[in-house]
């Protein structure tokens, strides 16, 4: 079941200099949201912008009925949702998408977000704890998101920063070699680039991989057709087929 | 007692709010009371299945979007046998929109659906800017449409409703063919044609460079154009373009439009039809009009 919400800024925060983390009261969303899933945020009450937008679930509270977003601030619609302030509405249609698969019982979790893609995993953090290995890779320090967060689950972290300002100099692929264990279970969210890289070494490794994709979404439901990726199956929504994707059916 | 009821082309509709084709779809019954909608007109479907355009098919303009989907569905057969399914599920009148690239794919689709008791009408898409063949240029030339609405009644006894491009010199033009080719209402306006480009990339935002431009921007341009062809014709005519609320519906309304359908604000607002639907009834009662009909076409051509 999916529900159109009016959902109350709980609090918002700003915890890099260009994202938001809005904590948001919405009983019947948070009821039934799962990792991976998103819900499309109406941004204002003027026709311009037009469209919500789609944000994934960067937590979901359920005992407390909140559940959290995190974005960077891009453009009109996302510097509307950055001035929201504690107590304002916000309209809301979700739970919306597929979700991440279960981990196996013998494999390990690597979560591989790259900057705000590391948004939709840590509701996997906080399934995994300390069997998680968690990635963040963005381009500076100040730009590092969540790194808290994931090791009060107690999830292992490693951090890469593309100047070398905190952790690992170099990309999420670089740590990511690092990585000792046998039989790991990706899950990742990041721009294109870190996508296709990772596609390649997975194939190359034959390597366990789920990837949630973003793109520009009309309706969020299925029905426009409008958010189409292409897969060795045909296109599929990202919408309603994804925003997961086993990362070999990605073309 | 105010009566929202409307009978479009022998389509009985409990109010005269529809949805429109390609922005709606039964995934939309967790938010809406599917049964309280005007008439729900489904995707266009084709004879063969589509497999659309290449991403990425759509881009937010001011007050607006533009896509170039091309019309992705799973054909005729797949469409019958399993999308025609969840659409019995409500009790709204069906309208199922169809799209060929030649007259005899439009033909076959309509004489394919004819004998399905679950559609009430039919709208030919003769106003698609994002197919290579076909469609749209029937849509543009008066004589092809004549034709092709003639072709098509002669196929199915289930009323057929014409929707019109405004990408055209003169709509007024092809409106009186169709209606001459015997449609039984005329639905105005399809997306107009556009372009977006991204300053940083230097590129299209779209796969096919062109899309079609939908949404409030759009909304002057459609008023306008139902305008004219009210004017026009005789056959009723549906208003399309840009309505957001039931204020938007109501100036198509004024200007002559017999009916609404609502098709990108759907996406802004799932139960958009309905609100729509009870805003109309409130402003009908609150100005003292018994029926929507006392004021179809109600505003003077000047001020």
């Amino acid at each position: 079941m999916k529900y159109q919400e009016i959902a109350t800024v709980v609090s918002a925060s700003k915890p890099a200099s260009e994202h938001i983390v809005l904590h948001l009261k919405s009983p019947k969303i948070a009821k039934t949201a799962k990792p991976g899933q998103f819900v499309m945020a109406l941004c204002g009450n003027s026709t311009d912008p037009l469209l919500r937008r789609p944000i994934s679930f960067h937590d979901i509270d359920r005992k407390r009925s909140i559940v959290t977003l995190m974005f960077k601030v891009l453009g009109n619609g996302t510097r509307y949702l950055s001035m929201l302030k504690k107590g304002d509405k916000l309209d809301l249609i979700g739970p919306l998408g597929n979700t991440f698969s279960i981990a196996s019982a013998r494999s390990t979790p690597v979560l591989i977000g790259g900057g705000a893609g590391i948004a939709p995993l840590l509701p996997l953090g906080r399934t995994y704890k300390k069997r998680a290995i968690v990635i963040i890779g963005t381009n500076t320090r100040s730009a590092m998101l969540a790194e808290e967060e994931f090791k009060a689950s107690g999830c292992r972290v490693m951090v890469t920063t593309d100047d070398g300002t905190s952790g690992v100099k170099g990309t999420v692929l670089d740590a990511l070699k690092t990585i000792k264990e046998k039989d790991l279970k990706i899950f990742a969210c990041g721009p294109r680039p870190m996508i296709k890289t990772l596609q390649f070494y997975c194939a190359s490794r034959n390597i366990d991989c789920e990837v949630s994709l973003e793109e520009w979404m009309a309706c969020g439901i299925g029905a426009c057709y409008g958010c189409t990726v292409e897969t060795r199956k045909g296109y599929k929504k990202v919408c309603s087929d994804g925003p997961v994707f086993d990362i070999k059916e990605l073309i | 007692m105010t009566d929202l009821s409307v009978n479009i082309a022998g389509i009985k509709m409990k109010n005269p709010v529809m949805v429109a084709s390609g922005t709606f779809s039964c995934d939309y019954a967790d938010f809406i009371d599917l049964d309280k909608i005007g008439a729900v007109i489904s995707k266009s479907v084709t004879l063969k299945p589509r497999k659309g355009n290449p991403p990425p098919r759509i881009c937010e303009t001011p007050s607006g979007m533009l896509n170039t989907i091309g019309i992705e569905n799973p054909g005729i057969d797949a469409f019958i046998k399993k999308d025609l399914m969840c659409f019995s599920s409500f009790s709204s009148p069906l309208i199922v929109s169809i799209a060929g690239e030649t007259l005899e794919e439009y033909i076959e689709l309509a004489s394919r659906l004819d004998g399905e008791s679950r559609v009430n009408a039919i709208e030919i898409n003769v106003s698609c800017p994002n197919v290579e063949k076909g469609c749209i240029s029937f849509g543009v030339d008066p004589l092809a449409t004549i034709e092709l609405v003639r072709a098509v009644k002669k196929e199915t006894k289930k009323p057929v409703i014409v929707k019109l491009t405004p990408n055209v010199g003169d709509i007024k033009l092809v409106a009186q063919a169709a209606e001459d080719g015997g449609a039984d209402a005329i639905s105005a306006i399809n997306t107009v044609l556009g372009m977006s480009i991204d300053i940083k990339t230097r590129k299209p935002k779209l796969s096919m460079g062109v899309g079609g431009l939908s949404g409030p921007a759009i909304r002057p341009i459609a008023v306008r154009m139902v305008r004219e062809i009210s004017k026009a014709v005789k056959v009723p005519v549906i208003g399309i373009g840009g309505i957001m609320n039931a204020d938007d519906a109501i100036e198509f309304i004024l200007a002559g439009a017999s009916a609404i359908q609502v098709g990108t604000g759907n996406f802004v607002n799932p139960r958009a039809a309905i609100e729509i639907s009870k805003g109309i009834e409130k402003y009908l009662a609150s100005n003292k009009f018994s029926s929507i009909k006392d004021i179809i076409g109600l505003a003077p051509d000047t001020r």
